[in-house]
């Protein structure tokens, strides 16, 4: 295999601040610096040893710290977050990198679904869409093509939810335990969508530290990138989302399989496949973007997803562990993009084996992802405790 | 039983872009119009400068038979906003001209929706006096 300069990178801290419904006394500027503190004092650093921010309040940790005139990117946050700082340490631009982010006190009036989600586009916004519309769209035409049942995707956000319920730090721990029925006959948001069926939302700030293998020596458990890719079909929220539209580039990566040429391009890089796999921190929007990424990357065929997660697959002690801290469904959904980077921070707990909840024994390989079908685009990551 | 109806109350009207503008123009007349390559022929929405079939920067419009079938759809029961009423059902309709519409089903029960389902483009003008394309079962 060719050298993948990815390789030469590893994650050496993460840090969630305390998630909540609302962080009383924080605001978006606040919690952001608190997580970035907590990923610093993980990866056992002091500010001046970044040179290197990603994140909206990036500019901010520069000018508080003084550690200027270093690399700043105004990359989106979650995985091309971080594969963008891995790229710049692997180019030189930077040797460590800081990614922070958090959200306070943007969505504390709640008659309105939260504005990260509702559209202004000219197309969508007079028909009243918002993201669990657009995702059900989505999901339905798959119910349609391969007779996928809401019992499947009830019985992924029940596993997910009950993920959050053990999971100390969630903001719905203790709130379970769900059965698939519970996620039934909860009431209905966007059909197929019933509430227990999508995200929540909620506050909290989350950060990362990477730096190259090298300057990582000593570390206590460096996480290594094995590989990464991310997908678009363009804007989110505009187009209608049809699950067909795409194709011109070859006939199966289409909108409803994005994500499959990431996973491929991730695999690859990793010489793995999907087999090898230990963990799946999986993005969970809607509880059908699970069954939807099983397919698109391989772990099952085509239409086959619903009664892939169905067989036992997804629970702890199964082959393919999913979202194992409840991700944005009961561990936290702190905005736009803090839930991202948090798929990514649970893959790298998992692999140093610290989780305190929902640890899965000897886990060596996680694939963390972030997107979905509805939003037209998936980015994946492969971690590994070691280098390939 | 739930009937589905066009939003009675105020909606934001839509900003048109340069792109956009004969869309609306046509809405406002009781015409749906959509783009097509005058190289390809391939349909194109929504509006832009280029056709997606083939790249050529020839795009002509056309007026749309208003006829096509339900390709999705859901029933939203937790309105975006306080201002939309619940029950309303997006859907992406496919019109006969092969291209896709997201708009929303109205005039008759929740339970009467199915994909494939055949639909003809209905206008339905908002309290502020903008006119929207919505979908009615034929």
């Amino acid at each position: 295999m060719n050298h993948n300069p990815l390789h030469d990178v590893v994650i050496t801290g993460v840090h969630n601040t305390r998630q909540a419904k609302v962080l009383e006394g924080h605001d978006s500027r606040s919690i952001s610096l608190e997580a970035a503190h907590g990923a610093l004092a993980d990866a056992g650093l002091a500010p001046i040893d970044i040179d290197g921010v990603v994140g909206p309040f990036g500019n901010d940790f520069i000018h508080q710290h003084r550690i200027g005139p270093v690399w700043r990117s105004l990359s989106p946050l979650g995985i091309p977050a971080v594969l963008e700082a891995a790229m710049a340490i692997a180019c030189g631009l930077a040797t460590t990198v800081l990614i922070a982010t958090g959200e306070a006190g943007s969505h504390r009036q709640r008659s309105s679904t939260a504005p990260w989600t509702r559209p202004t586009n000219e197309f969508v916004a007079p028909f009243g869409m918002f993201t669990a519309a657009e995702f059900a769209l989505m999901a339905r035409r798959h119910m349609h093509l391969y007779g996928t049942t809401p019992e499947s995707m009830a019985h992924v956000a029940a596993v997910i939810r009950n993920n959050g319920h053990a999971h100390p730090d969630a903001v719905f721990r203790g709130r379970g335990p769900f059965t698939a029925a519970d996620v039934l006959e909860s009431r209905m948001v966007a059909d197929p969508f019933h509430l227990l069926d999508c995200a929540m939302t909620s506050e909290g700030g989350t950060a990362m530290v990477l730096t190259s293998a090298d300057r990582a020596n000593g570390s206590a458990r460096p996480i290594h990138i094995l590989g990464g890719g991310t997908d678009h079909f363009g804007p989110a929220y505009q187009n209608p989302p049809v699950w067909e539209s795409g194709g011109r580039r070859r006939p199966d990566l289409i909108a409803g399989t994005v994500g499959r040429r990431a996973s491929e391009l991730a695999f690859a890089a990793a010489g793995i496949g999907p087999g090898e796999v230990d963990v799946c921190e999986f993005y969970d929007p809607f509880s059908f973007e699970i069954i939807r990424q099983f397919e698109a990357f391989g772990f099952c065929g085509e239409g086959e997803g619903g009664d892939f997660v169905l067989s036992g697959a997804i629970e702890p002690g199964g082959p393919f562990p999913i979202t194992t801290d409840g991700g944005t469904m009961s561990f936290s959904h702190g905005g736009a993009a803090v839930q991202l980077l948090q798929r990514v921070n649970r893959g790298v707990q998992q692999l140093r084996g610290t989780c305190s909840s929902m640890q899965v024994d000897g886990a060596e390989i996680a694939m963390c992802t972030g997107g979905g079908s509805g939003a037209m685009f998936t980015d994946v990551i492969l971690l590994g405790t070691e280098a390939p | 039983m739930t009937r589905l109806h066009a939003q009675p109350g105020p909606i934001t009207a839509p900003s048109p872009s340069v792109f956009s503008e004969a869309y609306w123009e046509g809405c406002a007349l009781g015409e749906l119009r959509f783009q097509r390559c005058a190289m390809c022929s391939y349909p194109v929405h929504t509006p832009g400068a280029v056709c997606s079939g083939c790249g050529a920067g020839a795009l002509v419009w056309e007026s749309s038979s208003g006829r096509g079938v339900i390709h999705s759809f859901t029933v939203v029961w937790r309105p975006v906003t306080p201002e939309f009423e619940v029950p309303y059902a997006p859907a992406i309709i496919e019109l006969s001209e092969g291209w896709f519409l997201l708009t929303c089903i109205i005039d008759c029960e929740t339970e009467d929706l199915s994909i494939g389902a055949d639909v003809e483009i209905a206008f339905r003008t908002t309290l502020d006096g903008v006119s929207l394309p919505y979908a009615r079962l034929v």
